[in-house]
């Protein structure tokens, strides 16, 4: 197992490389830094003087060794925005809100998806089952976006239950989970469904019911754990799409995550805290799948991982 | 020519999909007919007509859904919006599948090097969120229509890529293939004469689950005014103008969200019909 894990990490190298060339570039492309830093009136030894400086008028490829250092060292460059600020810090100060969102959208997806799956799966083709899979698919077709608003105009504007916008107690994330976790909610159920139909049909779950064992204990100790992997892996690929769905929603909701931040610093132009939103959001992503990785090996034990 | 009616019938013959290609069909033709079909010019106010509520829910009777914060009709907007999602949809996703079929399709052949190499920038592009990368280069090139479609089809063809190369896997060492080779076909000939007729299927379900996948994203950037600019009409600019005013004026953010959901709806229940059509194995995925 450990070196199952070893192997894992190994294998995010690449990725992690992948991601700082793309940033890199992206970070080149967008403009000269020494323009941007300098008063508009300086004078030209004075641009170069800061050039050689900053280490600009080195070839490109020790420019990313550089900036691939500072990296490491958690040095992502002062905000143009915040002034004289470390742009990690204040990335990871708005990481907890948006990892607070993406969290409770997750738990939202798997309360609506694990029962809703399962339930039709068992009344296959009546009448529960046709009101899940119509949720289903008006889940993956509606953008999640129009569905905050109209869920703010239901219950903040209309009735007057929750609140509009903005990070405050626990009623303020009600909204914003629900908004962001339907689409999860509706993909999981269908897959939850079709995974279980799979099983339902193989032998053993047939014997199972032959031995005379209790309706709800075959589905539950024998159907549903095995379409349980499926569900997990989905679950964990779709990590990626949460923190992605979490800058719309965030913007709808005005809930200050790296969602909003990096909208804003795009807005401005500040590289530094997109290059921290970035590289922080992929690293959450890969650590997820990992973990996903892991949880996959433990609840299927065919599957030997040396 | 008989082969293809004979596999429309087939595919018409749910009514779902049916209803599918019909709503489908209806938001092509109102892309393609929009000047005529639109009530109202899309984009000039009348500032004696502002935030009018529908014609059922009071409104006068010419605005039939209503008019936004600078008098301009929203069922006009709606329709000349059809445009732009329908236009970057479709662009969009041929983008995509010429750039994913080519590598995915390279991947699983020759595999080795070049398939990790491949494989490994899959990798990366989908640990990235994909709307803080396509934020992220939209909003350093600038956002325009042409820009928006490169960045979908240049971000975005990660799926195509990974559903490829699995089929192309598993068709590398089929017997047809391998017979082409003895042969001595050239590499080129044997994958567009036999192994991309071979894989086909998936990809044509791909395609379009992929059009509703961009139509959302399309939306989603505009809504984030990363879109295509004014004065051309996107539906998500019309969401983002209809957050602003959701306390006063219900009617502006919810109808552009209707058509969304409609036109993608359209798209899911033709996908799935095709996927159950062309692809057995894959139902229910």
């Amino acid at each position: 197992m450990t070196a199952y894990i070893l192997r894992r990490l190994l294998q995010m190298i690449p990725v992690i490389i992948g991601i700082t060339l793309i940033v890199f570039v992206l970070v080149r492309v967008s403009g000269d830094p020494v323009v941007l830093m300098l008063p508009e009136d300086a004078e030209q030894w004075q641009i170069d003087a800061l050039r050689e400086a900053l280490g600009l008028d080195r070839p490109l490829p020790t420019q990313y060794v550089m900036f691939l250092r500072d990296l490491l060292r958690g040095d992502f460059g002062t905000s143009l925005r915040y002034t004289n600020q470390d742009a990690l810090p204040i990335v990871l100060e708005r990481l907890p809100a948006t990892l607070q969102l993406t969290l409770a959208a997750l738990v939202v997806a798997v309360i609506i998806s694990f029962p809703l799956g399962i339930i039709a799966a068992v009344y296959r083709n009546r009448w529960p089952d046709v009101t899940a899979t119509s949720f289903a698919v008006l889940g993956q077709a509606m953008p999640n976006f129009w569905l905050g608003i109209m869920l703010i105009l239901l219950f903040s504007v209309t009735l007057g239950w929750l609140p509009v916008s903005g990070r405050g107690g626990l009623d303020s994330l009600v909204l914003p989970a629900i908004t962001l976790g339907t689409a999860l909610a509706a993909l999981l159920t269908r897959l939850m469904r079709s995974s279980l139909l799979e099983v339902l049909g193989q032998d053993y779950v047939r014997t199972a019911t032959a031995k005379g064992l209790q309706r709800r204990l075959v589905l539950l100790k024998h159907a549903v754990r095995n379409a349980l992997l499926a569900y997990v892996t989905v679950l964990g690929l779709q990590v990626a799409t949460l923190m992605a769905g979490a800058v719309v929603t965030e913007q709808v909701f005005a809930w200050p995550g790296i969602g909003l931040l990096a909208i804003q610093a795009i807005n401005s132009r500040d590289m530094p805290i997109i290059q921290g939103v970035v590289v922080v959001a992929a690293l959450i992503v890969m650590s997820a799948n990992l973990v996903v990785d892991v949880l996959y090996a433990l609840i299927d034990p065919r599957i030997s991982y040396t | 020519m008989r082969a293809t009616w004979a596999f429309l019938r087939r595919l018409l013959s749910s009514p779902i999909a049916a209803l599918g290609a019909l709503v489908f069909l209806t938001f092509v033709l109102m892309a393609l007919f929009a000047p005529q079909l639109a009530p109202f010019d899309p984009i000039a106010p009348n500032l004696r007509a502002r935030l009018v509520p529908p014609a059922w829910a009071g409104g006068p009777e010419q605005h039939l859904l209503g008019t936004d914060h600078l008098g301009r009709d929203i069922l006009s907007r709606l329709i000349y919006g059809s445009r732009i999602a329908l236009l970057v949809g479709m662009a969009g996703v041929t983008l995509q599948a010429l750039l994913g079929i080519t590598l995915g399709i390279l991947a699983g052949y020759f595999g080795g090097r070049l398939d990790v190499a491949i494989s490994r920038l899959i990798d990366t592009l989908i640990a990235i969120p994909n709307t803080i990368l396509y934020l992220t280069v939209l909003g350093v090139f600038g956002p325009s229509l042409v820009g928006l479609v490169l960045v979908i089809g240049f971000i975005g063809w990660t799926t195509f890529a990974r559903v490829v190369r699995a089929e192309t896997l598993s068709v590398r060492s089929r017997e047809f293939v391998e017979a082409a080779r003895a042969l001595g076909q050239h590499t080129p000939i044997i994958l567009l004469r036999h192994v991309l007729p071979s894989i086909m299927a998936p990809i044509i379900v791909v395609a379009t689950l992929n059009v509703a996948t961009v139509i959302i994203l399309e939306a989603a950037l505009s809504f984030l005014g990363f879109g295509v600019q004014p004065p051309t009409v996107t539906w998500g600019r019309m969401l983002a103008d209809g957050r602003n005013y959701v306390a006063t004026a219900w009617w502006l953010a919810t109808f552009p969200g209707v058509f969304i959901t409609f036109l993608c709806l359209s798209l899911i229940f033709l996908g799935d019909r095709l996927r159950d059509v062309l692809d057995p194995r894959l139902r229910g995925r």
